[in-house]
Formats: structure tokens, C-alpha cells, sequence
């Protein structure tokens, strides 16, 4: 795991970043996970654009199944910041009630998340989206540009992306097209951490140990964060005192048992993990190259 | 703690994931979970038997893993307790050398594999001749696969000997050699390796670890783009950028280029605080204290080294794009911040990759590099790549498709446009159409060939002739028997044709006359490159559209029959495009309208 490192490098690339998007896009938009990578890129945008207000909207997708925490700590940050914050939810998911108990995780993914993402940027017409996704995260990952380029129907085609030379980005795109923008790609998951305790940046609290009821499932600890959640036979609801590495649908992101409840002591613990963050992510382990595929279809 | 970007490349199946593999796995860098799935990986697709296969660590395209190669550039972390590294993995295979370009662009350092039992490949010298041209300064020869050849210090000392005569004429500063063995983990992390008492260098990782790369970037002048205003309110105006050079300090003196404007830094504005002083690489707002214009792409530098600016360059330019280039074409271009129109007015000399040699070129396709001279649209802002590389690279970006097609750094201006000055005109175009009583205009016709241009534009010379106004034609047919009687029917032919046309056109249309140009002129870039000659409103396009079948029926000078039989080559509907026009001043369906009928609407249209 990487010490700290400097982030005055990584600060100045992320706002560049920002930047470029604002002098050339003519609707941008960040895409708001509520998660601590959000919560950095979020810091970022500030500082690019210091001392004015941040020049675009963000936008959450809500799967209708997020940790109550969550939807609690989002609309008091947007609050905070002033900025304008457009939430969405696909109407034909919930209208048909779909949920990852009753559908399954990939199929909730599926219209939850990629259609609905993909549903609302046609429907404000966002021409350009930032997203917190990092390089060190995930296979596929470390593979994309900075600067992503989507097809009409926002595909992603892996063999045919464009060559991305210094810090020279080309934004320009025809009608139907849009571009995913990563401020993040060259940092690290103990950047993160490092730079949220370093910036002191608010984060939502379920990163932090507490008590919380959970059942354990297929090895992992889910919370009960509602009473929307089935128990099978033999599970039974303890209080233990855990945390989460990353925050996603409730149902989909297993806590780990922890002490820790200071910023100082999730780094230390950060640093001297053995497993990766996206261990947690119940999705990711839908089969080899899952995460590729539905990057392809327009997942971010 | 500093980060050191390098990048690793090299030969098809000579060990470079394999390598960055035994890298992230030797740094404790692979969680639990990924072993496990690496395990599971090794056992599907894996290469080595029963023993993990670390090329699959970074093989996270699907595509990658079924084929067993690199396609894309991949990015990876790791760090030791000296260093915080970024690998970009780059592929080996020569058509995916512009994703090699972008892992290199950014890089302070190059790991070459080479396979001990192959030696120096072309690709190894390819990859050598883009790295030294995007100012990487510092080698290492990885010298792979060692366990494959005995450990034999006589292959490794061949191979050195080689790589180092064929790189002398190339500008790296340090070239080092490392036998070892990335399947083995051999001199990867350790060095001192017992199979090779002989070698006493430092392994691959601590060469990583010490390698210094001088920043040239920090010790030189103060340089700023601006990338974007920021002006949130009246009483804030800071120009946001990120420092290509130098370092600054509230008080300093400053010059803008290209406008010359002077003034002072009052402060430097970032998030929370009021910065005293801030270096090269460094993002910040810069509030001067004059309230002066400045926009995105101008350069605000210390007065005591202005930032020079000029519109022409001799440059090193790499084709990134299955589509030839063409000179002549009018491309769209991005330099530090600055977007502008750039064509390649000459290609110089192509550079052979293998040997080095000069060889002379009339286009450049896909992964070929050149020596060639380029002229903006406007004059930028700049300083040559081996000095400033944020103020000396460029990339190309074809205007229809807007794909990223080259990437280009300046050696330095060519100073025409400073010695070539404008003969000062007193007596305007205006003036001179007024005289006439009609306003200049250039009247473009395109279309297939036999669609008809050529009949409509003789009734409209006829008509606005005898309504006293003073017209002229320039005709494909007649043009090309004089003035081009040099260019043949190819793509780069034709695109000369159009801009000497198009030029030719622009005098007549200063000499105040209607000109009626009447050419297929196939190509959409070509004709908006004609358009930007020409003020707003002065340009009309008239898109005379007659299907193909029909044009192919009427055939009037037997050129479709001949084409057909194929007795002419590249023609335009049969063999070469017809880029229609998407939205053309006039569009003329002749199956609906006969020519008179076209020409009313036309000047019914030039009367509004």
C-alpha cells in the first residue's frame, strides 16, 4: 500500500483537469456518489475554481437503495456548498420495484445504475460528466484515458480510444456524443485517505467504526440499514462494530470489523490492508472482466 | 516523498507485464483478493503451468487477456519507502504505437525490455526513437530473459554494445543496462544475483529508486498559459492556469504574449489562503495588478524572458490515424491552451526508424514521424519542446471525425510571417465593389461530376452579367489545363487544387468581383478550409445535388464509362469520395428544378 504521498502534484493535475472541462464543455456535470472519492473531487472542484462558485451541477443517481446516511450527509453538503444538485432515480426501475433482493445485484445494477446514469445525462443533455473513478482501482480501469470517450448510446469502445499526449486533452466531440472525465485516475486509494485527513474534508460517517447491526452473508457483513432487507433462515441481526471501506447500495457493499474511529486511525488501517477496497463490492464479483462490460454499456 | 513516471516497452512477448507484475507483486502491492483471483486468472488463461502468471495482473482488457497482448496503455502504482512510482505499461505491437506515445508523453524515465535470446528488434528502436523524441532522457536496457540464455554475460555485453551504437544519435542523457529474469524475480528488486557474479549493478528497482531526472522546468524562466478567466464577479478577474515554468511571486513583473501587454502580479489566489510564491507544475489564479484582456491561450511571463510567439514552425510531428496525412489540409489543432487551425505546409523529410535515415515523403500514414513545417491560423504562443515542454507540444485533431491524428513538437519558428509583410491596400474591397455597385462575394459550386454545376454557373455569369454586374468563372476543366496542370487526381492533389483555387478566388473576390467557382471539390475539410479565406457572408456554398445514377446516366463527357471500365482512376463517385455538404447557403436538386429554375433561386437568394 502506498505511503503518503505529496499531493501537490496530484492537486494541481485534478484541477487542470476541472478546468479544461469548464473553458471547453458547454454543459458539464459531476457525477456525486456521496463516497469519499466524491467527497475529494468534490474539495477539488472548489479549489479549481476558487474564488468563484463551482460552474456546474451535480448530479446523483439514486438506485432507491443507498444507506440513509448517505442521502442525509448529500443534501446537507449540497446545502453547504451552494451548488446545484440534481437527483435521479429511473422511473421505470421504480415502478417496477426492482431491487437487488428481488432482481438480483447485476440486474439492479443494470437499470439502477447504467440506464439511469445513462437516462439523465440524455435528459439534461450533459455533454460532458465527471466521475471519481480511480486507475489503482480496478483492471479495466487502470486501461482509460482521463478524458473517455462515449459513442452515441454513451458505449465505450476499449480498442478505440484516443491517444491522450501530455496534458493536451482533446474535448472535442460530435452531436450525440459525451465524454466521462476522471480527475482522479492517478490517484491512489491512501491518496484519498491521506488528503481527506490532511484537508480535514467531511465525509460520511459510516467510513468511521461504529456499532451497527449487520447479518453475515456469503462470508461478508451486511447492515440492516431498513427493514427492506430479507433475512434468510438461520441469519440472525448482531450489533458489531464495523466500518466501510467504500460506501455503495446497502445491499451491495459489505462492511469489515474495525476499531477505528478517527481519520488517523482508518489511514493506518488503510495502509496495512490486505485485501482491495472493491472487495466489499458485491457487483465486482459477478464474473471475470464484469466491471469492463459494463463500462462498455455506459456503467462509469 | 517525490513520484518518478516511467514508462516500460518494448517487443511482442519479451516480459513487460510479466515484469510490472513481478513489480507490484515483490512491493507488496497485490491484495489477498486479487491473488486469488490472480490464481483463478493463471489457471483459465495463464502461460507459466501451474506458476502465477503476473502478466495478468495488467492485462485488464478482455480483448488483452484472449489474445495474450497488450493493446492499451496501462497505468500502475506502487511505491517504496524512497519513491512513489507511476508505470505506464505500454503495448508492443507496432499499431498500437500512438497508445505507446501517450504512456511516453508523460514519462521522466523508459524501462526497454529486450528479449536476451532476440536481441535489439525494431520495436525496440522504434520505441527508442519515440521516447528520445518526446524528451524522455534516461534509459534502462532491461535485458530480459537471461535464465533463457545461461545467464551469459558475452549475450548481455552484445546486446549493450548494440543498443548503445544505435542510440548514440539519439539524445539520452544515461543509458544503463540490467541483466535479468522477470519470470525468476532476477535483479527485479535484489541485486547482486548469483548466476551472475559478474554484473554489478543495481537491480532494476533500485536503478528506479536513485535515477534522477532533472526537471528543466523548475531552474528556467516564469511561464503561464492561461487555461481558463476566472471572473465570478466584478470585482474578482484571475487568470487560472497551471505553471509550465519557473516560479512566481506577488510583485513580480509581467508580459503577455502575444499581445506584449505589460503589468505586475498583485497575488496568487488558491483556496484558502494568499500564496506567496508559487512553482512550475503548480495550478493557481493569478490576479494582476492592471486590469488588462488576456484569454485562454495567451502566456503570461516574466518581462525579463518574454514568452516569444509566431505562426509558422519547423516541427517533429508522429500519425496517429489510419487516414493519411495530407498537406495542405486544414486541421484543427491544441497547443498548451490555445485551439487554432494548423496545416502541414511541407513534410521535410520522413525519418526511417531503423536506421535514422532522411527519406523524402509526400504524405505520412499511420505511426510514421517526419520533420515538417506547420502554420497556425494565428500566431501562438511558444517555446520550443527541448526547453518547455508544455509551451512546445501540440496536438493535431482532424476536423470532421475529431479524432486525435498527430502529435507534434516545435523546434523552432520559421520567420516568415515576420519577414513577409502585408503590401498595406488603401483603397479597399469595398471600395472597389461599391464602384460596381454590387457586393464581392465568392459563389462555390460543388457537385458530382456532370451534376451540372458548370451549366447552372454559365446562366447565373449570363444573368448577372446583363444586370450589369461584374462576375468572373474560374472552372474546374480550364483551371486544370493552366494554373494546375501540375496536379493529378490523388487525395493530396486534390486537396493542392482546392487551396490554390481557393486562394486565387479570394484575390479576384479583394479586386471587388462576384466570382463563380464551379469544382466537384470533394471534400468537406477542403471547402471549409476555401470558406475561412473569406469573411463572414462572403462565401456561398451551392451544393448542386444530382443523384450519382443520374450524373452516371448523362454522362456527358464519357468520364463515368471510362471510370466504370477503369481506364480513370480515383474518380470522384466511382473510386473517390463526394463529401456532400451538411449544411451549404443553397441547395440545388436538379431531378426537381431545371437550371433556370436554379439559377432564379440563387439570385433570389443573393438579393435578400
Amino acid at each position: 500500500m502506498n505511503p503518503i504521498g505529496a499531493f501537490s502534484d496530484l492537486e494541481s493535475e485534478s484541477i487542470e483537469i476541472f478546468r479544461e472541462v469548464a473553458a471547453t464543455a458547454s454543459r458539464p456535470v459531476m457525477l456525486y456518489s456521496i463516497g469519499k472519492d466524491s467527497s475529494v473531487m468534490l474539495r477539488l472542484a472548489q479549489k479549481a475554481f476558487y474564488p468563484g462558485p463551482i460552474p456546474f451541477p451535480l448530479l446523483h443517481i439514486d438506485t432507491g437503495w443507498k444507506f440513509r446516511e448517505m442521502i442525509a450527509f448529500r443534501d446537507r453538503i449540497a446545502e453547504e456548498i451552494g451548488c446545484e444538485l440534481f437527483r435521479y432515480t429511473n422511473p421505470r426501475g421504480a415502478a417496477e420495484g426492482i431491487g437487488p433482493f428481488t432482481h438480483g445485484s447485476a440486474y439492479h445494477t443494470d437499470v439502477m445504475k447504467t440506464e439511469a446514469l445513462k437516462q439523465a445525462l440524455d435528459l439534461h443533455g450533459f455533454d460532458v460528466a465527471f466521475g471519481g473513478a480511480r486507475r489503482d482501482e480496478e483492471k479495466s480501469r487502470a486501461k482509460e484515458r482521463i478524458f473517455s470517450f462515449r459513442a452515441p448510446g454513451h458505449r465505450w469502445d476499449p480498442k478505440a480510444q484516443r491517444p491522450e499526449l501530455w496534458n493536451l486533452y482533446n474535448t472535442r466531440i460530435n452531436p450525440g456524443e459525451t465524454i466521462r472525465v476522471f480527475p482522479l485516475s492517478n490517484w491512489t486509494e491512501a491518496d484519498i485517505w491521506g488528503y481527506i485527513q490532511q484537508q480535514r474534508i467531511p465525509i460520511v460517517p459510516l467510513y468511521f467504526a461504529a456499532p451497527r447491526p449487520v447479518v453475515k452473508r456469503y462470508g461478508q457483513w451486511i447492515m440492516v440499514d431498513d427493514h427492506r432487507l430479507p433475512l434468510e433462515p438461520g441469519e440472525k441481526v448482531e450489533t458489531r462494530m464495523v466500518r466501510f471501506r467504500t460506501l455503495g447500495c446497502y445491499p451491495l457493499t459489505a462492511a469489515v470489523e474495525s476499531t477505528a474511529t478517527t481519520l488517523e486511525e482508518i489511514v493506518a488501517e488503510t495502509l496495512g490492508a490486505t485485501t482491495s477496497e472493491r472487495q466489499g463490492r458485491v457487483i465486482d464479483h459477478d464474473g471475470a472482466g464484469s466491471m469492463e462490460r459494463k463500462k462498455q454499456e455506459g456503467y462509469f | 516523498m517525490d513520484t518518478l513516471r516511467f514508462i516500460t516497452c518494448g517487443s511482442v512477448d519479451d516480459g513487460k507485464s510479466t515484469l510490472i507484475g513481478r513489480l507490484l507483486y515483490e512491493t507488496k502491492l497485490i491484495f489477498e483478493d486479487q491473488l486469488e483471483a490472480l490464481k483463478a486468472d493463471s489457471k483459465k488463461y495463464g502461460t507459466q503451468g501451474d506458476r502465477l502468471d503476473f502478466a495478468l495482473l495488467v492485462d485488464g482488457l478482455q480483448a488483452e487477456r484472449e489474445q495474450g497482448i497488450t493493446i492499451d496503455v496501462a497505468y500502475r502504482f506502487f511505491a517504496t519507502p524512497k519513491r512513489r512510482f507511476i508505470v505506464a505499461d505500454t503495448p508492443g505491437h507496432e499499431q498500437y504505437t500512438r497508445n505507446m506515445a501517450t504512456g511516453a508523453s508523460t514519462a521522466q524515465a523508459a524501462v526497454l525490455l529486450i528479449d536476451a535470446r532476440k536481441g535489439v528488434l525494431t520495436q525496440t528502436k522504434r520505441h527508442s526513437r519515440i521516447a528520445a523524441m518526446l524528451g524522455i532522457r534516461h534509459v534502462v536496457l532491461a535485458i530480459n530473459k537471461m535464465d533463457m540464455v545461461d545467464w551469459s554475460q558475452a549475450v548481455y555485453g552484445e546486446i549493450d554494445q548494440d543498443f548503445r551504437a544505435f542510440a548514440q544519435d539519439l539524445s539520452f542523457a544515461t543509458i544503463t543496462s540490467i541483466p535479468l529474469s522477470a519470470l525468476e524475480g532476477a535483479n527485479v528488486v535484489e541485486s547482486g544475483q548469483a548466476e551472475m557474479p559478474w554484473f554489478a549493478g543495481p537491480s532494476l528497482l533500485q536503478w528506479l529508486e536513485t535515477v534522477e531526472p532533472e526537471d528543466a522546468a523548475v531552474t528556467l524562466p516564469f511561464a503561464m498559459p492561461v487555461q481558463w478567466v476566472n471572473r465570478p464577479h466584478l470585482d474578482f478577474r484571475g487568470f487560472s492556469g497551471r505553471i509550465a515554468s519557473g516560479s512566481v511571486q506577488p510583485g513580480d513583473p509581467v508580459r503577455l504574449s502575444p499581445s506584449g501587454v505589460r503589468s505586475r502580479i498583485k497575488a496568487i489566489s488558491v483556496w484558502g489562503e494568499e500564496k506567496l510564491k508559487a512553482d512550475s507544475g503548480e495550478s493557481v489564479t493569478l490576479v494582476l495588478a492592471d486590469e488588462i484582456d488576456a484569454s485562454r491561450g495567451d502566456v503570461i511571463a516574466t518581462t525579463a524572458h518574454p514568452v516569444e510567439a509566431a505562426d509558422q514552425f519547423e516541427a517533429d510531428l508522429l500519425w496517429m490515424s489510419e487516414h493519411v496525412l495530407l498537406p495542405g489540409r486544414s486541421y484543427a489543432a491544441l497547443i498548451h491552451c490555445k485551439a487554432a487551425s494548423v496545416t502541414i505546409t511541407d513534410i521535410k523529410h520522413q525519418l526511417d526508424i531503423n536506421s535514422g535515415a532522411r527519406l523524402a515523403a509526400k504524405n505520412l500514414a499511420l505511426n510514421e514521424i517526419a520533420t515538417v513545417n506547420v502554420s497556425f491560423d494565428r500566431v501562438v504562443p511558444f517555446a520550443p519542446y527541448r526547453e518547455n515542454k508544455r509551451l512546445g507540444s501540440f496536438i493535431v485533431i482532424d476536423k470532421l471525425t475529431h479524432e486525435t491524428v498527430g502529435a507534434g513538437i516545435l523546434h523552432f519558428a520559421l520567420r516568415r510571417a515576420v519577414n513577409v509583410h502585408w503590401q498595406a491596400i488603401e483603397v479597399s474591397k469595398t471600395a472597389r465593389a461599391a464602384m460596381k455597385q454590387q457586393r464581392a462575394r465568392c459563389l462555390w459550386f460543388t457537385g458530382l461530376s456532370g451534376s451540372g454545376k458548370s451549366t447552372i454557373a454559365n446562366l447565373l455569369d449570363k444573368r448577372l452579367h446583363a444586370a450589369g454586374k461584374h462576375t468572373y468563372i474560374l472552372d474546374g476543366d480550364n483551371v486544370r489545363h493552366g494554373l494546375n496542370r501540375d496536379l493529378g487526381f490523388t487525395e493530396v492533389d486534390r486537396v493542392e487544387n482546392i487551396r490554390r483555387i481557393g486562394e486565387v478566388a479570394k484575390l479576384l473576390v479583394d479586386a471587388g468581383l462576384i466570382v463563380v467557382v464551379s469544382f466537384i471539390s470533394p471534400y468537406r475539410a477542403e471547402r471549409q478550409l476555401a470558406r475561412e479565406l473569406f469573411e463572414p457572408g462572403e462565401f456561398v456554398e451551392i451544393f448542386v445535388d444530382t443523384p450519382l445514377e443520374e450524373c452516371e446516366r448523362r454522362d456527358v463527357k464519357g468520364l463515368y464509362a471510362k471510370a466504370r471500365r477503369g481506364e480513370l482512376k480515383n474518380f470522384t463517385g466511382i473510386d473517390s469520395a463526394y463529401e456532400a455538404p451538411e449544411t451549404p447557403e443553397l441547395h440545388l436538386r436538379t431531378l426537381a428544378a431545371k437550371p433556370e429554375a436554379c439559377v432564379e433561386r440563387i439570385v433570389e437568394w443573393l438579393r435578400r
